[in-house]
């Protein structure tokens, strides 16, 4: 219709805002640099060889008998854990959302779990799982005499990622389950439905979607995990572990390239699907809010076997978090149980003090990086219109479909040689710096996340206010927008923290011996077999987690002037 | 403050916004040209979509034009962004600082302006007297109740002394009473102050009730520009005449016209009425009859036959039909005189010079 003066106006005034234009900048750069380049690097490195382009590297990984058996491991593993953590998440969704509990201690174990395995490092179970049903564990062996069992293998990585995985699960479907108007399910009753009719033909359809999103979720998790099957797999190879082989032992890493390019194209197919179809169904056909409270059932012959089933689920898991202090305190697993601190003196006699100080000191660098690098990122997403804007939040997600393994991957191709093998910028390799990156672009999704569902609870007028007053972009994000999401910021800061001290799978393959990570030595000590030793190291891990939500709850009761805005509006 | 208020000029202002949905392209605002002269009140009064928000959203900086240049005391200033323009808004939702208390949510543009920091605290507490908010600086905005919020986000914009005062709807979130009570108090705040205001709404009488002019838009255009009294008299479309009051269109042809003035034929009737429209001879017309300006009588100017009468309390509530038009008639204060009942016949009376054609 029009040269569209508007276009040019609006070019006009972005233009003046200087803060603004360094915002975007400054995140464009990061983004391409940290999250686009190195995957880039693998493609090249995968398609790209003696000056033309080939697929003989693809080839040659295509036909290795190990990669096929990786791959197939890698979706088998997959399903399983999608499958049943999706099953277990529902239960424990529809038990909390619909049965009436006996006692208020179930539903405090309820939260317990589903809040474990965030502020746990991502292997904790597998450590537990193999103290506990391993060639000397203490069930297996001590209770029950089996000398001879296997908990390796693809039992055992599925057993212990469901558990750690279900949890998301269950926070989802519990959302979904919440927002079901209660009268559908009233109205079908009052039609002559059983209850399992009501739950066949209502519950279920409307969940159908969340559930799908669920089991994408947990599949991505799952393909994407590291440390788990790196610790309880035995011989069954995942994709995730094959590539870390691959460089460490085979050191063929344009090898390691080719597996990492395919496992990336799978995590980032399913994360596609997940979010630009799913997330939308799911929103569909669950938009209203339930008109009035939920009628709970209260028949024993449900109540009964379904509390039982979540209570030995639930217990389960926290006697497998139980199993970490304790392993870390008998003086010999499998032989003597007998209570001594010698680990705990072991690890600060060797090279415990360094480890914590390392792992601490980077992490608490990432943390404020990470959080105010997704509250921007939320900002420009939500509240500016930009022509960038669609690949920054594009990028920005990305990363969250991206495997750590993969990420490592391309940071050796990437930065080991310099920008492009020119040999700018190399310093940064091996650097403590290039683990805060990897750090905060570990972080920085779930930070995006919980940022932009925050900024879209703040009606637009507030933030325009500010700006007819006479503040600038830069002014109104920090008197105006950064206050009213203090909640999302302080919880994404300490997310961050957690998720970087926690974090392996990326880490393990740039981190140089100038640098201990207390999760490295976990795994390195677990996989030599010494349990004492690892167990004494992620029980000081889950003190300091923990601490830092504490910390992070007590703050926010404190500073939490947004959350009392909130209640009282 | 006196020399601080400046005139608004919008010339062809034009907007298009593209339809999410179908991918269409249409005019929010449509070749709007406006002269607002400096220290009056004007309200862009109109239905949900007309674009008047548009229309305010665009001088405060927060929209563009797509053609046409608006000007600000003489200033061009479409290519300024909001923070720069001497601007300042009243919102819907009053968007109020919610981690401000009062105090620091009137300071706050101040604060960017750089004042010291005593101009700062007397202006502020100046302004909060202003608009009868004092003691009340420390508040926390989620203490004040609805109205009281409105006063300080009224305060917020006054302590910047801008050159244009904007509001947008903001008494929509009031209840009726208040409603009432609060644009009384704008009014009389405007007129002390002498600032310019622009004000947008879609309630008739607010805008009746507070402005120096009413500019009515429709479909992105603007049908009138008049005092409240003018719109009210001589609006210059069916539109506005239907959209401003309770109006009875009765069918009428034009036989003659001279000036101001035209006879039409009614119903069988030839009477003498006004022409403002400019009306042709020969042209088919409207009567329009505002109901409060008939009456039913024993004797009058047209047939009529009553289908409805309810008592109201202030009023007697009558529909009629004249040939076969349906026309409402209200009757204020009607003790004394006969009350008609649903079926009796009557005559239609009315001074002819307080009604027109369309």
């Amino acid at each position: 219709m029009a040269g569209r003066q508007s276009a040019r106006l609006e070019r006009k005034k972005f233009f003046s805002d200087p803060v603004l234009i360094g915002m975007i900048a400054v995140l464009l750069v990061f983004l391409a640099l940290f999250i686009l380049y190195p995957l880039l690097m693998l493609l090249v490195d995968s398609f790209y060889a003696e000056g033309r382009l080939t697929l003989d590297i693809f080839r040659r990984v295509l036909s290795l008998q190990r990669f096929q058996t990786a791959f197939t491991n890698t979706l088998a593993l997959g399903l399983i854990t999608g499958l049943a953590s999706t099953a277990l998440g529902l239960l424990f969704a529809y038990v909390e959302v619909y049965v009436k509990l006996r006692t208020r201690f179930l539903e405090k174990l309820f939260s317990l779990v589903s809040m474990l395995p965030v502020v746990s490092p991502p292997f904790v179970l597998s450590l537990s799982m193999i103290m506990l049903f391993g060639r000397s564990g203490l069930i297996t062996r001590s209770i029950l005499g089996i000398y001879d069992a296997n908990i390796y293998g693809l039992k055992g990585i599925a057993i212990v990622q469901t558990l750690t995985f279900f949890p998301v699960c269950y926070l989802m479907l519990k959302g979904l389950l919440k927002n079901i108007d209660p009268s559908l399910e009233e109205a079908t009753r009052d039609m002559g439905a059983g209850r399992w009719k009501v739950f066949t033909s209502v519950t279920l359809p409307l969940l159908l979607p969340g559930l799908g999103n669920a089991f994408l979720v947990t599949f991505i998790e799952s393909v994407a995990d590291f440390a788990n099957p790196m610790l309880i797999g035995g011989s069954y190879d995942t994709l995730a572990t094959t590539i870390y082989l691959q460089v460490t032992g085979a050191y063929d890493s344009t090898g390691a390239a080719a597996m990492a390019v395919v496992l990336l194209s799978l995590t980032v197919v399913l994360f596609l699907i997940q979010k630009y179809y799913l997330e939308k169904k799911t929103a569909a056909t669950l938009t209203g809010k339930a008109s009035r409270a939920r009628m709970l059932i209260g028949d024993k012959s449900v109540t009964r076997p379904l509390t039982v089933l979540c209570g030995l689920v639930a217990g389960f898991v926290l006697l497998m978090y139980i199993m970490v202090p304790f392993g870390a305190l008998f003086t010999l697993w499998g032989r003597d149980y007998s209570l001594s601190l010698k680990w705990f003196r072991y690890v600060f006699k060797t090279s415990g003090i360094k480890a914590f100080k390392d792992s601490f000191m980077l992490s608490l660098i990432a943390a404020p990086i990470t959080a105010l690098l997704s509250m921007v990122i939320s900002y420009l997403v939500v509240k500016k219109d930009f022509r960038s804007k669609g690949f920054i939040e594009f990028v920005s997600m990305l990363a969250m479909a991206v495997p750590g393994t993969v990420l490592g991957i391309g940071y050796i191709r990437g930065y080991a040689n310099g920008l492009f093998r020119t040999g700018v910028m190399s310093g940064l390799y091996g650097t403590g710096l290039i683990l805060i990156i990897v750090f905060v672009v570990r972080s920085l999704p779930t930070g995006t996340r919980s940022g932009i569902s925050a900024l879209y609870q703040i009606d637009k007028s507030i933030e325009e206010s500010a700006y007819d007053m006479g503040a600038g972009s830069g002014r109104v994000f920090m008197t105006v927008t950064l206050p009213l999401i203090k909640d999302s910021f302080f919880s994404g800061l300490v997310t961050a923290f957690v998720r970087s001290i926690t974090a392996i799978s990326a880490i393990i393959l740039l981190v140089t011996p100038d640098f201990l990570l207390i999760t490295c030595q976990i795994n390195e000590q677990a996989e030599k077999g010494n349990y004492g030793v690892a167990c004494a190291y992620a029980t000081i891990l889950i003190a300091i987690t923990y601490g830092a939500v504490l910390l992070m709850n007590a703050l926010m009761k404190q500073f939490g002037t947004s959350r009392r805005i909130k209640e009282a509006a | 403050m006196e020399e601080q208020k400046k005139g608004v000029r919008l010339e062809n202002i034009s907007k298009i916004y593209t339809d999410p949905k179908t991918g269409k392209e249409f005019y929010a605002v449509e070749d709007i040209t406006l002269d607002i002269q400096p220290g009056t009140f004007v309200t862009l009064l109109g239905p949900s979509g007309c674009g008047k928000t548009t229309t305010l959203r665009m001088i405060a900086g927060f929209e563009s034009p797509d053609r046409g240049e608006i000007y600000l005391g003489g200033e061009a200033i479409n290519s300024l962004t909001p923070n720069k323009r001497d601007t300042a808004m009243v919102f819907q939702s009053y968007a109020l600082l919610p981690h401000y208390n009062v105090f620091d949510n009137v300071a706050y543009g101040l604060k960017i302006r750089k004042l010291p920091r005593e101009e700062i605290r007397r202006r502020v507490l100046d302004i909060l007297k202003l608009v009868e908010m004092e003691g009340m600086e420390s508040r926390m905005t989620n203490q004040l109740s609805g109205g009281q919020q409105q006063r300080v986000a009224l305060a917020r914009a006054l302590v910047l002394e801008p050159g244009v005062l904007l509001f947008d709807e903001p008494l929509s979130n009031l209840d009726a009473k208040l409603r009432v009570t609060m644009r009384t108090e704008i009014r009389k705040i405007q007129q002390k102050v002498g600032i310019t205001a622009i004000y947008v709404t879609h309630d008739q009488s607010e805008a009746m009730s507070i402005s120096d002019k009413i500019i009515i838009m429709h479909k992105g255009r603007v049908e009138q520009v008049g005092t409240p009294r003018e719109i009210y008299y001589h609006p210059t479309s069916r539109f506005v005449a239907d959209f401003i009051g309770e109006t009875n269109f009765v069918p009428a042809k034009i036989v003659s016209a001279a000036g101001e003035k035209a006879v039409i034929d009614v119903a069988g009737r030839r009477l003498e009425v006004n022409n403002f429209a400019h009306g042709r001879p020969g042209e088919e017309a409207a009567l329009v009859i505002r109901p409060e300006a008939a009456a039913l009588a024993e004797e009058g100017l047209l047939e009529a036959e009553v289908t409805l009468s309810t008592f109201m309390g202030s009023h007697q509530y009558y529909q009629a039909l004249v040939g076969s038009m349906e026309v409402q008639i209200t009757d204020y204060n009607p003790m004394g005189r006969r009350i008609y009942e649903a079926g009796e016949k009557a005559w239609l009376d009315f001074d002819t010079r307080g009604v027109y054609i369309l």
